[in-house]
């Protein structure tokens, strides 16, 4: 090929670029409810984000790289591999475009379905209609219905067996310090469990752990940070003068320590996820561009999704923190208990399917997961304007984003071909 | 840079009820220096009350309204939004009714007659004691949220409901009594004065009738 070496550096720096944008501002979105509830600092959530945002990137963002690289197109028809470079770099483009236009504008727009709908945009038109995989593409649409509707069913569940155990018993203080290392297991564990199943793969190449070896390494993880937790808890003293003001000032406090926990799985889950949109366009150009043709078998080479990781992060040092910080200052009163149901139910959701290779907006998965308290009494007003804007927004951007493709793929193909 | 999850969060009306509770038992509190001025016939100081009054419903009126703006129809909330408002209102009635009684006191320069006094008083304490009742209820308010509005909290509220209305009915013995005493003093009295005061015996039982009204609206938030 001609220009290897430029689309590879092209293909790059718009992936970092993607990457920096989806760190800078998406983030935020994950670790939202994290500091709402004033469980966490601003210090420490930056701190959550950083590592949990580039593990979940690395350990587990293979799968959905896989599906954003040669999950929705096929490829076979395909004579020109040059196409596809242009096309997948169309879609970069496209995708960071309009993001950033959104950002400008402030509409809720998801990264996700910036990137799907630009690659559905360049293959229906450089390809041709029959080269985009409707089935898969089905499945993913399908997907970004179900999964908000998962993690509001999952957290509704959470946080009413929160309120059976806990919070509507006449001591839940000791109810609270008894349950929740309970609770820091299932998460743990949940989010391990996935991991291991479906994302190791990518990083440990022909590490053969059995079914039930996986099981009790995750069992193990799970156990290790409950006794953590179970310690931290311990500590905890009951804060009598609080306590007067808002009874339930030490019990909150005892999920404040779970809390932490649900805080990383939804770095994890966001980094495990949200990865994919901005590096696997680059794995597909990479793959081409080195070997001159389109191969369907290469796995994704780890040092893409570590650049991946490293943008976000980058990402969440320049721009995201300031948007953490202001985050915080707008959400005044979730508390703990809330908040990590709508976490942990969001973060198992976006877990299970970034294992399955389906790319999912963490931001939906997340309100649903927030409607979920809502239904089970939990919060205290929900600005259901607000969250049918941010869901009807997916209907704009995938033309948006398609559309976007399409132009700046005939430029490039003007440019270079 | 937008930030879309914490702009779902719409603001907690909770906070701003309980701080609007408050004023208005500040303003039904105040009542008791202002009824025993009136009973000294110390009309500087009962101005001064008086103003002090008004001041306080002023103030309970801007939050009124703030948590009206707060609460547009787009907001989900564990409770409807109907059941929280109604329950505003009553809250907001205590300090209407104190300004009212203020009102109408200084506007007369009324004369509680001295046989009347002891009853009186303690008639006023009574209802100003319910108001107190009610406001400890909606102490409860952040708690009965976080609780999801049921389990031990949610009795517990109820049990402060139970207690309200057994001060309420004894509100209501008292109005019957002071009328009772009124009654025998009344053709002793100025027939005007008579009659206002009655007015009044009849706005200071609406106070205890507000307070368990805000009773029964923490009753209907509970028992959906």
């Amino acid at each position: 090929m001609d220009h290897a070496l430029i689309y590879i550096t092209l293909a790059a720096f718009f992936g970092l670029f993607m990457a920096w944008g989806i760190g800078a501002n998406d983030v935020a979105n994950a670790m939202a409810t994290s500091i709402g509830s004033r469980a966490i600092t601003v210090k420490q959530a930056v701190i959550i984000a950083a590592i949990f945002e580039f593990s979940g990137a690395v350990l587990a963002g293979g799968e959905v790289t896989k599906t954003i690289r040669k999950g929705i197109i096929d490829t076979d028809a395909l004579s020109n591999p040059e196409i596809l470079v242009m096309g997948m770099l169309a879609a970069l483009l496209a995708a960071g475009v309009w993001l950033l236009i959104a950002s400008w504008r402030g509409w809720p727009v998801s990264t996700t379905h910036s990137i799907v709908g630009a690659i559905i945009g360049f293959a229906m038109v450089g390809i041709g209609l029959n080269s985009v995989q409707w089935g898969k593409v089905g499945a993913i649409v399908a997907s970004w219905v179900a999964s908000p509707l998962i993690a509001g069913i999952l957290s509704f569940l959470l946080f009413n067996s929160v309120q059976w155990l806990i919070l509507s018993r006449p001591d839940p203080l000791v109810r609270a310090k008894r349950y929740v290392p309970f609770y820091i297991f299932l998460a743990v564990f949940m989010i391990a469990l996935v991991t291991m199943l479906k994302g190791l793969k990518h990083v440990a190449a022909g590490s053969d752990l059995s079914l039930i070896e996986t099981y009790l390494i995750a069992m193990g993880c799970g156990l290790i940070v409950a006794v953590i937790g179970k310690f931290f808890i311990q500590r905890i003293q009951p804060n009598r003068k609080a306590e007067k003001k808002f009874h339930y000032f030490t019990v909150e406090r005892v999920f404040a320590v779970l809390m932490v926990v649900t805080a990383c799985g939804m770095a994890f889950a966001h980094g495990s996820n949200d990865v994919a949109n901005a590096i696997g366009p680059v794995a597909a150009v990479i793959s081409i561009a080195q070997e001159g043709e389109v191969t369907q078998s290469a796995p994704v080479s780890i040092w893409i999704l570590l650049l991946g990781g490293m943008g976000i992060v980058v990402g969440l040092a320049t721009f995201g923190r300031h948007v953490i910080a202001t985050v915080g200052k707008k959400i005044t009163h979730l508390t703990p208990s809330r908040g990590f149901a709508a976490e942990l139910a969001a973060a198992t959701t976006i877990v299970i399917a970034s294992g399955t290779g389906i790319p999912v907006s963490t931001t939906h998965t997340l309100v649903g997961a927030v409607l979920g308290v809502g239904m089970a009494r939990g919060i205290s007003a929900i600005d259901l304007s607000v969250v049918g804007r941010i869901f009807m927004s997916w209907l704009i951007t995938i033309p948006a984003g398609a559309i976007l493709s399409i132009l700046f793929f005939y430029l490039l193909e003007f440019i270079f071909i | 840079m937008a930030n879309y999850i914490s702009k779902i969060f719409g603001d907690s009306p909770v906070a701003p009820m309980q701080h609007h509770m408050e004023v208005c038992f500040k303003a039904a509190q105040a009542l008791l220096p202002f009824i025993e001025k009136t009973m000294e016939q110390e009309w500087e100081e009962v101005d001064k009350w008086r103003g002090q009054i008004v001041e306080l419903e002023q103030e309970a009126d801007e939050l009124k309204k703030q948590i009206r703006g707060q609460l547009p129809k787009s907001m989900f909330m564990p409770v409807p939004r109907e059941d929280l408002l109604n329950l505003l209102w009553a809250q907001d009635q205590i300090a209407n009714t104190v300004r009212d009684i203020s009102g109408l006191v200084v506007g007369r320069k009324m004369i509680i007659p001295e046989k009347l006094c002891a009853s009186f008083m303690e008639f006023v304490q009574r209802n100003c004691a319910a108001a107190k009742k009610a406001r400890k209820s909606v102490r409860e308010l952040d708690e009965l949220y976080n609780t999801g509005f049921r389990g031990a909290e949610a009795d517990f509220v109820e049990r402060l409901v139970g207690e309200l209305d057994v001060i309420e009915n004894e509100t209501d013995e008292m109005q019957a009594k002071v009328r009772e005493e009124l009654f025998k003093l009344e053709n002793d009295l100025p027939p005007v004065d008579v009659i206002f005061l009655y007015q009044i015996i009849e706005l200071i039982g609406k106070i205890g009738d507000m307070a368990e009204r805000i009773g029964r609206r923490l009753e209907l938030l509970l028992s959906h």
